[in-house]
């Protein structure tokens, strides 16, 4: 191990290994992804990947090797940014997410996100979780819209702390809770796809530990891709694990494989603390 | 293996002082095995009580294997190589520490059979299987040293030839012990002895097998030597 340089592994570097495609129906799939920042800033080489029904894809790599640009492609966040270009085809249960058909507000409820930095809109605890219902229109009165919170804030496991102080600021919970509230927020619109960008880096271990319960709860009913650079994190939550190096997807295995026998040697080295 | 290269240069340390104490348990594993069976060959009663106090060596070097391999699961959580390093370290530590107990179990045989012509009658049959004995504990070991796990898949198929070694002890010792019962209590110390030695052959064997797991990261054991290939 390790008798070639990091940029000769690199170089060598062909097809991602492991198995990236699942077989069946996806939820998201990814077929030769290329993200450009300008010109003559690639961020993501030639990506191919499939999130699968009910699975937790977990995404790792150095810092800057393009696993949360990926993630931001997933519901068009890329669109966001000026000069950002996205090639490539990228699906949700088989329709273009780039198609002229598709709203990218609509789709984003489809596809919710969680950040790394609990961010509440500065509301009621109510109000955090009723404003994409409302936005959307999915509720027909106030009393389906309040069962809606409800259960919202049932399935991020939050409904028992603050049912009696809904009307409360959601900025005056713990960053545990709050990361919580935002979990609660995505799900109230009813997505199919949640994604999180290091859902629990200013967390602390036992709030950590509340999100990742709360993640394995979840992937009954949705499918979760999930960016950390925790491996420790990636190993105890997810079922599939990709690793990403210098914008290339390099290797995407069962988790289980990737941490005791990840077949390409860069994830080796990454994952046994190597470089990175 | 390769314990460098990680960033935390104090990891690198950790690991190579575990794979280096391992060796060195390895190595004094082998030296009392050797000594053992010489003693049981050539009649030593001295060095066969001195090798027979020896094992709390062997004893002391596992348990302080198992505690370095907790340490650094619970302090570096390891991965991929380093996990199945451990891992290795873990239970060829074990296997040693049975071939410690058997050199034990034949020292104290071969001290009690000293001046007494039963081994004598059987030297050449258990020479054959100790030199087989000895040849595969001391491949398994330079396998581990050298990781090199093409080696450790020959020496596995080594085991066969000294299970059949035994056998044919066994059967020679079993024709004894029918033709002269008045020795029935020493050559059954013998035949102690004779499985005593097998079955350091299939811990030199499991040794070669773990070998394999730590390069490849694939388990051969209880599958047959095709699937194994």
């Amino acid at each position: 191990m390790n008798d070639k340089s990091e940029v000769e592994l690199l170089q060598e570097l062909g097809d991602t290994v492991g198995k990236p495609t699942i077989e069946g129906n996806p939820r998201m799939s990814c077929r030769n992804v290329d993200v450009f920042y300008n010109k003559d800033s690639q961020a993501i080489f030639d990506v191919s990947v499939d999130l699968a029904k009910n699975e937790i894809l977990a995404m790792i790599g150095p810092s800057g090797c393009g696993k949360s640009t990926l993630l931001r492609c997933l519901n068009r966040m890329n669109d966001t940014i000026d000069d950002c270009v996205v090639k490539g085809e990228i699906k949700l249960d088989g329709e273009d997410i780039h198609s002229k058909s598709i709203d990218p507000v609509l789709l984003r409820s489809n596809v919710g996100m969680v950040f790394q930095k609990p961010n509440p809109f500065p509301k009621s605890i109510y109000d955090n979780v009723a404003y994409g219902p409302k936005l959307h229109g999915l509720t027909r009165n106030n009393a389906e819209l309040d069962d809606l919170v409800e259960e919202s804030l049932t399935k991020a496991g939050l409904w028992k702390e603050t049912k009696d102080r809904l009307n409360k600021p959601g900025t005056g919970l713990s960053g545990g809770q709050q990361q919580r509230l935002c979990i609660a927020r995505t799900m109230a619109v009813k997505p199919e796809v949640i994604l999180m960008d290091e859902p629990t880096s200013a967390l602390d271990p036992i709030a950590t530990a509340t999100i990742e319960e709360l993640m394995y709860e979840l992937k009954s009913s949705y499918t979760i891709a999930v960016v950390t650079h925790s491996m420790q994190q990636a190993a105890r939550i997810s079922d599939r694990t990709a690793y990403f190096h210098l914008g290339r997807l390099v290797e995407v295995n069962q988790t289980n494989t990737v941490f005791t026998n990840p077949e390409h040697e860069l994830t080796e080295n990454y994952i046994t603390g190597r470089f990175g | 293996m390769n314990t460098q290269d990680h960033i935390s240069q104090e990891y690198n340390e950790e690991l190579e002082a575990l794979r280096s104490k391992a060796l060195t348990m390895g190595g004094l594993v082998e030296e009392n095995f050797t000594g053992a069976t010489k003693s049981l060959l050539k009649g030593k009663t001295q060095l066969a009580q001195h090798i027979a106090k020896e094992d709390y060596k062997v004893n002391a070097l596992e348990v302080s294997l198992d505690e370095d391999c907790s340490s650094l699961i619970a302090r570096r959580q390891p991965a991929a190589i380093d996990l199945r390093n451990i891992f290795a370290v873990l239970k060829i530590v074990t296997d040693l520490e049975r071939i410690g107990d058997e050199s034990e179990k034949i020292a104290r045989f071969a001290a009690e059979l000293d001046n007494d012509a039963t081994s004598m009658k059987f030297y050449s049959s258990l020479k054959s299987l100790i030199i087989s004995a000895r040849e595969i504990l001391s491949s398994a070991l330079d396998c581990y040293a050298r990781l090199d796990a093409d080696k450790a898949m020959e020496v596995v198929q080594l085991d066969s030839g000294v299970d059949s070694e035994f056998m044919n002890l066994n059967r020679t010792l079993t024709t004894y012990l029918l033709e002269d019962i008045k020795n029935i209590e020493d050559t059954i110390k013998v035949m102690w002895c004779a499985r005593s030695i097998e079955r350091v052959g299939d811990h030199a064997k499991n040794i070669c097998e773990y070998v394999v797991y730590v390069v490849h990261g694939n388990d051969i054991r209880h599958i047959t030597d095709e699937e194994a290939e």
